[in-house]
C-alpha cells in the first residue's frame, strides 16, 4: 500500500513511527514544538506527544546537540532538529568530538544512538550564513553516518532506518521540497544504508548525485533523450556515508561515461569521490573522463539570479553529459 | 615529595577555607547569598560561613579509608610521571597531584547506578571507582590490556559498568554530554544522579554556558539530578583564574542560570565529604543540578612535564603545598592518634607496592592486536568503512 504524501508529511511519519515503537525516541530542537517547527515538521506533535517527546530547546546548538549525545550514550534515542544545517557548526565540536568518537576512545564501551536531522543545501534565497550543503563537511569523520534522502518514500524510510541505527547519523534533508510530493509506503518501510536508488535507467550516461540534484539530473536526463536522443541513468546515492561504490561502479560498467553533479562546493566535494572511485575501479571502462558538475565557488549570494547561477543548472548537466558523449554542446 | 604537612596546628573548616579563599584571591563577596534566593530552600548555600557550626562527624575509620584512596590516586600518579618521563606514556598526560581530596571526597557518596564524566585529568575518577589500576596504567603505556584497549589513553578513561562515562579531552565539551546524562537518568525514572567534574578553565567556554543553562531549565522540572563539581586549582594550564575571567567567583557563575552553589575547601576530606553527602543526596532528591566550587590546587605541573615556574612563584607552590590534602590528613590522624608514624607508612607501602605491580603489568602487557585499529569505530555490522 502506498499513498501521496509530502516530502514533510512523510519525513513526520517516520519519527513518528519511531516514537511509537520506543519512548526513549524523543524530539529536540528550537521552536519543534509549541511553535510547531520553523518548517512545521513536527507540527501538531507536541500535542499528541507532550513536552518531554517533543522537546523545545534553547538557541543552543551545542549545549543540546551535546546533552543529546549524552542522553543517547545512556540509553535514550534522541532526534535533534537543526532548525537548519548551517547551525549546526555551533555544534560541530559536539559532533565531531563526542558523536563520532566516543564509542572508539571508549574503547566501544558507549554508543551513539543519535538522529540528527534537518534541512540541508539552499535555493529559496536565505544568502551566505543560511545557505551549506554539508554532506562532504560531515561525510568526512569516521564515526558518523551520512545520508540525503530526496524522495517521500526515501525520506521516511531512512528516517525509521536511521532511528534504529545504534550510530550517531546526520540526516540530510532536501529543504527545498519538503512540500513535494510521492508515493510513501506505509508503516514500517526501512531503506538501508549504503544503498544506491537507481531513480531512472539508461544505457549511454551516467548522472550521479543525491539530494535535489536528483530532480535537476532527471529533468537534464529528460531533455537529453527528446533532443539528443540519449539515454542516460541517474544514479541516487542517497547514502553517503556508508557510500555504495557498486552500484556507481555496475552503472559505468555499463554506460561508460559518468557525470556527478553536487550542489557544493567543487573542492573536497562527494563528486571528486565519486569520480575517484570510478577511475580506482572502473577505470578500464571508462571512454572519457569523469565530469564534476558542483556550485560556483563562493559564498551563497541573495539576489535570485545571482543564486540561481550559483547552482548547477539543467544546461550545466545536459552539457556535461553531451561533453562525456562527445556530442555537441548546447 | 609533596607529602608535605602542615604547620602548626589544624585549622577549623571555616579558617582553612577562608585562608584558601584569600589566599586564591578576594573569592568572597559580600551579599551574593541574595541573588539566589528565590532558588534556594536552604539559606546559606554559597556562604562558607554558615557550615562552621555544621561539624563533620566522620568516623575515625572512614577517615582511613579516605586516607587510603588519597594516597592509591597520589602514588598512581607519581608512577604515571615516572612513566611520562621515561618516555612509556605517550600523548598528554594530565596528572591530580594536590587534588585528591575533591574526587575522594565526592566519589564517596557515589551510589550504583550514577554516573561520572570529566575531562582530562581523569585517572582518580575512575580509580576511585574502581577500575583496576593496572588497567589504567595499562592504558597509559598504550597496550591492549588497557581500560578502553589501548585506543583512548590517558585522557580518555571509561569504565562503563562501574558508571564511568569517561574523560574528554577537548576543555569544556564534555559538560553538555554530563547534563544530558542527568536529564535521561530521570527521563528513564531512576534515582541516579551524574556527578560532573570540570575544571576552572573550562567555564570560559560557551559549552559550559549552554550547558548549564540546561541544566537550570531541566532541573526546574526536577529533570536534572547533576552536580557539577568545579575543580577550581586556580589555572587553566599556564593561565590563573584572575588572568581569564574578571569576575572569579566561579561557583556565583550557576547563580545566572538558576543553580544553587557553594565552595567547599577542596584540600580539606572532611569539608568536602560532608559537602559531597549532603549535596548529593539533595539532588538526588530533588532532580535540580547543584554546583559546588572545590578551591583546590595543582601542585604538580599541568601536564607531565612543563615549566611552572614561568606561571606561578615557587612561594605559591610551597604555601599551597603547607596544605596538601594528603599532609592535613595525615596530621590529623596523628593528632587524634587514630594511626601512627608506621601505620601511614605501611599504607603507602601497600599502594606503592600495588601501583608498582601496575606498572609492571602495563609494561609486560602486549600492545593491541593491530585489528582493533579498524574495531569500534561503528557499533553494529558495518564497523569499519575503508579499506584495511
Amino acid at each position: 500500500m502506498a499513498e501521496t504524501k509530502t516530502y514533510r508529511e512523510a519525513l513526520r511519519e517516520g519519527m513518528v513511527h519511531g516514537m511509537e515503537q520506543d519512548e526513549n525516541v524523543i524530539l529536540m530542537g528550537e521552536d519543534i514544538g509549541v511553535y510547531g517547527g520553523t518548517h512545521l515538521i513536527t507540527d501538531g506533535l507536541i500535542d499528541e506527544w507532550g513536552p518531554q517527546r517533543v522537546m523545545d530547546t534553547p538557541i543552543s546548538e551545542g549545549g543540546f546537540t551535546g546533552a543529546a549525545i549524552g542522553m543517547a550514550m545512556m540509553g535514550m534515542r534522541p532526534i535533534v532538529e537543526m532548525m537548519t544545517w548551517n547551525f549546526s557548526f555551533l555544534a560541530a565540536d559536539q559532533i565531531i568530538q563526542n558523536a563520532a568518537k566516543v564509542r572508539y576512545f571508549s574503547g566501544g564501551q558507549v554508543k551513539v544512538p543519535l538522529v540528527i536531522r534537518g534541512p540541508n543545501g539552499g535555493g529559496v534565497q536565505l544568502s551566505a550564513q543560511h545557505t551549506h550543503s554539508l554532506e562532504s563537511f560531515y561525510g568526512h569523520f569516521p564515526g558518523l553516518k551520512v545520508v540525503a534522502p530526496v524522495t517521500p518514500n526515501d525520506v521516511k524510510g531512512m528516517m525509521i532506518t536511521a532511528i534504529n541505527d545504534d550510530n550517531p547519523v546526520i540526516f540530510l534533508e532536501a529543504g527545498a521540497l519538503y512540500g513535494t510530493k510521492g508515493e510513501v509506503e506505509e508503516g514500517d518501510n526501512s531503506v538501508p544504508f549504503g544503498k544506491a536508488r537507481v531513480a531512472r535507467e539508461g544505457d549511454d550516461v551516467t548522472l550521479i548525485a543525491y539530494g535535489r540534484q536528483v530532480n535537476l539530473c532527471l529533468r537534464a536526463a529528460e531533455t537529453l533523450e527528446e533532443e539528443d536522443g540519449v539515454s542516460a541513468e541517474v544514479i541516487d546515492l542517497r547514502s553517503l556515508r556508508p557510500f555504495d561504490e557498486d552500484a556507481i561502479v555496475e552503472s559505468v560498467e555499463k554506460t561508460h561515461r559518468a557525470v556527478a553533479v553536487q550542489e557544493q562546493w567543487r573542492w573536497f566535494g562527494v563528486a571528486s569521490e565519486v569520480a575517484a572511485i570510478i577511475q580506482d575501479r572502473a577505470f578500464d571502462y571508462l571512454d572519457a573522463p569523469v565530469i564534476r558538475v558542483s556550485g560556483a565557488e563562493v559564498p551563497a549570494p541573495y539576489a535570485r539570479n545571482l543564486e540561481v547561477a550559483g547552482f548547477p543548472s539543467e544546461d550545466q548537466v545536459t552539457n556535461a553529459a553531451r561533453r562525456v558523449l562527445y556530442i555537441e554542446e548546447k | 615529595m609533596l607529602w608535605n604537612r602542615p604547620m602548626g596546628a589544624i585549622k577549623t573548616v571555616y579558617e582553612v577555607v577562608k585562608s584558601v579563599i584569600l589566599f586564591a584571591g578576594s573569592y568572597l563577596q559580600e551579599g551574593r547569598g541574595d541573588s539566589m534566593s528565590a532558588e534556594n530552600e536552604n539559606s546559606g548555600n554559597g556562604d562558607v560561613e554558615s557550615r562552621e557550626e555544621g561539624g563533620v562527624a566522620t568516623s575515625t575509620d572512614r577517615l582511613v579509608d579516605l586516607y587510603r584512596n588519597m594516597v592509591l590516586v597520589r602514588t598512581f600518579e607519581e608512577a604515571c610521571q615516572k612513566g611520562f618521563r621515561q618516555g612509556k606514556v605517550g600523548g598528554y598526560t594530565h596528572v591530580y597531584i594536590g587534588e585528591e581530596a575533591v574526587a575522594t571526597g565526592f566519589l564517596d557518596s557515589f551510589k550504583e547506578g550514577d554516573k561520572v564524566i570529566t575531562a582530562y585529568r581523569d585517572h582518580p575518577h575512575a580509580l576511585l571507582l574502581g577500575s583496576d589500576p593496572k588497567e589504567v596504567m595499562a592504558e597509559l603505556y598504550g597496550k591492549g590490556t588497557g581500560l578502553v584497549k589501548g585506543k583512548g589513553g590517558s585522557m580518555h578513561l571509561f569504565d562503563v559498568e562501574r558508571g564511568m562515562m569517561g574523560g574528554y579531552g577537548i576543555v569544556g565539551g564534555h559538560i553538555p554530554l554530563g547534563v544530558g546524562m542527568a536529564y535521561a537518568q530521570r527521563y528513564q525514572e531512576t534515582d541516579h544522579i551524574t556527578q560532573l567534574y570540570l575544571g576552572d578553565g573550562s567555564m570560559s567556554q560557551g559549552a559550559f554556558h549552554e550547558a548549564a543553562n540546561l541544566a537550570g531549565l531541566w532541573g526546574k522540572g526536577g529533570m536534572c539530578p547533576c552536580v557539577f563539581i568545579v575543580e577550581n586549582n586556580q589555572y587553566g594550564m599556564g593561565t590563573s583564574v584572575e588572568r581569564t575571567t574578571a569576575m572569579t567567583d566561579l561557583a556565583a557563575k550557576f547563580d545566572a542560570y538558576g543553580i544553587e552553589n557553594e565552595k567547599v575547601d577542596g584540600m580539606d576530606i572532611e569539608a568536602v565529604l560532608e559537602c559531597a553527602g549532603r549535596v548529593t543526596e539533595q539532588v538526588r532528591e530533588s532532580g535540580k543540578p547543584y554546583a559546588v566550587e572545590a578551591l583546590t590546587y595543582r601542585t604538580a605541573p599541568h601536564g607531565a612535564a612543563d615549566f611552572f615556574e614561568k606561571y606561578r612563584t615557587k612561594e605559591e607552590v610551597k604555601e599551597w603545598r603547607q596544605r596538601d590534602p594528603i599532609g592535613l590528613l595525615e596530621q590529623k590522624l596523628l593528632d587524634s592518634e587514630t594511626i601512627d608514624e608506621d601505620g601511614l607508612q605501611e599504607i603507602k607501602d601497600e599502594y606503592k607496592e600495588q601501583i608498582d605491580e601496575a606498572v609492571s603489568f602495563a609494561d609486560e602487557s602486549e600492545e593491541p592486536a593491530i585489528e582493533e585499529l579498524y574495531t569500534d569505530v561503528y557499533s553494529g555490522e558495518d564497523e569499519y568503512m575503508g579499506e584495511e
